[in-house]
């Protein structure tokens, strides 16, 4: 028995060596971006202390780090709606996009007929779609969301057909031989074909949508990110303005990150004839 | 010696046997009044059941458009063709048939059994019947122990072998194959043309083979049906006087030189 407990100490404690050298390989590998970004913050800290720089025109880096430690209650909540706004638009958007680009790959006239609408779409400015969409909605999360969702489609929409499409005619020629439905060469071939693309449109949609989330809430909102970004810019809360947009940053990257984890783990084969 | 046997419709070439595959008076013809293509213009031929037929000819003579449509790939302009008494379609609802493509076409995110699998998970509304088992035509091909890898990992070989098991799944009574060994080395090459002659005469399918390589054409066939292009007809139905089983060391014999001499001869009388 005690020879067991101490079999699995030791394994346990290997576990932990193991862990601190990927920690500290993954520092290393890491070490010039850390370096330079501390560098930077470093640098603009020297630059608004030299220059005497007032704090409403630029904060320094240990402002906006007081802002965050004062204003932790006003930016928490009001991060949470600008995630909500993004993680449904993104849901959404990306949704009828997929469904779209399956619809348009097996009826040439659906293709044909709402393509360009989708382009004409794409080419409205969505900052200037914004106010239609409030005198629509109203000024609740449903106009946010819609904002986040369309910016999120047309990529995902173009990358999808393209996609679908991009099963060699061999391939389908195969299926056929099989006498497979369309529904057959849908779930076999088109869609695990496509997944390579969805992902490339996916991960731009992860930080577009909290793109769109934040310009959604600077027409008239009174929460989200955006309209914090809105109300520390008119009233020269420049720390706080700064802290917001850090947290925007990061959670577009957040986002980034949760979709090419999801990628790494759901394909690992490479197209056929990549050597 | 040489034997060659012109095409005589209706007359089995070979001793008598099941006729697998029929080809009536077959035209294909591609593009609309204006522009019109002729791909084959009247084509007749009878494979018996069991044969190893070789397809041999110049660029643009169709063998290609006729393996395809025997396979129902392609649309047939006038004539008929006939697997086993049924069309085209009904054959490859049966599955009497399996294709094997230049390119292994295999997908590239499942692994080789579950590759060799496919035929048996799609086309549902066809008749599937008994199968092979996977596992046993992974052995015949050379391919044990590599059930889990995935087709990038896998050489050129080795993914057309598991394009020929994956075949074989459906017990097909008709291998149609297009130009398999097209893009590998002449080593890989000779190694498969070797293992397909083994593979025949375990199996007993017929095997219609498309290739534009003559030594091939001549090592696998027991005929060699050659076309002829613009437009794409029979111009002759020949039998290989080699025998069976052959190994690669016939080649090397002066019986296989002068098979391979005729075809080249004929080869350059279509040009």
């Amino acid at each position: 028995m005690s020879h067991v407990v101490s079999s699995t100490a030791k394994t346990e404690a290997d576990r932990k060596i193991a862990l601190l050298d990927a920690t500290a390989g993954v520092l290393a590998k890491h070490m010039p971006a850390i370096s330079a970004a501390v560098g930077l913050v470093v640098l603009w800290q020297f630059v608004v202390w030299f220059f005497k720089i007032p704090t409403f025109m630029a904060p320094s880096p240990v402002d906006v780090a007081y802002a965050f430690r004062d204003n932790a209650g006003i930016l928490w909540t009001n991060m949470l709606p600008t995630i909500l706004e993004a993680f449904l638009g993104f849901v959404f958007g990306n949704l009828v996009a997929i469904l779209l680009a399956i619809w348009f790959v097996h009826s040439a006239t659906a293709e044909k007929a709402f393509y360009p609408i989708a382009v004409f779409i794409k080419a409205i400015p969505i900052i200037a779609l914004a106010p239609i969409l409030v005198l629509i909605f109203g000024n609740g999360l449903a106009p946010k969301i819609i904002i986040a969702g369309l910016i999120c489609f047309f990529p995902t929409l173009v990358n999808m057909v393209q996609g679908l499409k991009s099963a060699s005619p061999a391939m389908l020629d195969l299926m056929r031989v099989l006498s497979a439905s369309n529904t057959e060469i849908l779930w076999k071939v088109r869609l695990p074909s496509s997944m390579p693309f969805l992902f490339a449109a996916l991960k731009i949609a992860a930080t577009s949508s909290v793109m769109g989330a934040i310009v959604a809430e600077w027409i008239g909102s009174s929460f989200g990110l955006g309209a914090l970004i809105i109300e520390a810019t008119y009233n020269f809360r420049s720390p706080l303005l700064y802290a917001t947009v850090v947290i925007a940053a990061v959670l577009a990257v957040v986002l980034f990150f949760i979709v090419s984890v999801i990628e790494a783990r759901m394909i690992r084969w490479k197209p056929a004839g990549s050597h | 010696m040489l034997g060659t046997a012109k095409l005589m419709p209706n007359v089995p070439l070979t001793e008598p046997a099941a006729t697998a595959v029929s080809i009536r008076n077959l035209s294909v013809r591609f593009g609309d009044r204006n522009n019109e293509f002729t791909a084959l213009s009247d084509v007749s031929v009878d494979i018996p059941e069991g044969a190893f037929v070789t397809m041999l000819g110049p660029s643009g003579c169709g063998k290609s458009t006729l393996l395809r449509c025997v396979a129902d790939l392609v649309h047939i302009s006038d004539g008929s063709i006939s697997v086993f008494g049924r069309s085209p379609q009904q054959a490859r609802e049966a599955r009497d048939f399996a294709f094997v493509f230049q390119d292994a076409t295999l997908l590239p995110w499942r692994n080789v059994i579950d590759n060799v699998r496919l035929p048996l998970e799609v086309g549902k509304h066809a008749q599937t019947g008994d199968h092979a088992d996977p596992h046993e035509l992974l052995a015949m091909v050379g391919l044990t122990g590599r059930e889990n890898a995935l087709p990038h990992e896998l050489s050129g070989g080795m993914r057309q072998r598991v394009a020929i098991a994956r075949a074989l799944i459906t017990r097909p009574r008709i291998l149609l194959m297009d130009e398999p060994f097209g893009a590998l080395d002449e080593i890989t090459r000779d190694r498969l043309n070797e293992e397909l002659l083994r593979v025949w005469q375990e199996t007993g399918t017929t095997i219609l083979f498309v290739t534009h390589s003559i030594p091939e054409a001549a090592f696998l066939g027991q005929n060699v049906l050659m076309l002829q292009a613009h437009p794409g007809r029979v111009k002759e139905f020949m039998k290989v006087d080699l025998p069976f089983p052959r190994s690669l060391a016939v080649r090397d014999t002066v019986e296989f030189i002068g098979v391979t001499a005729h075809l080249r001869r004929l080869l350059e009388e279509c040009l």
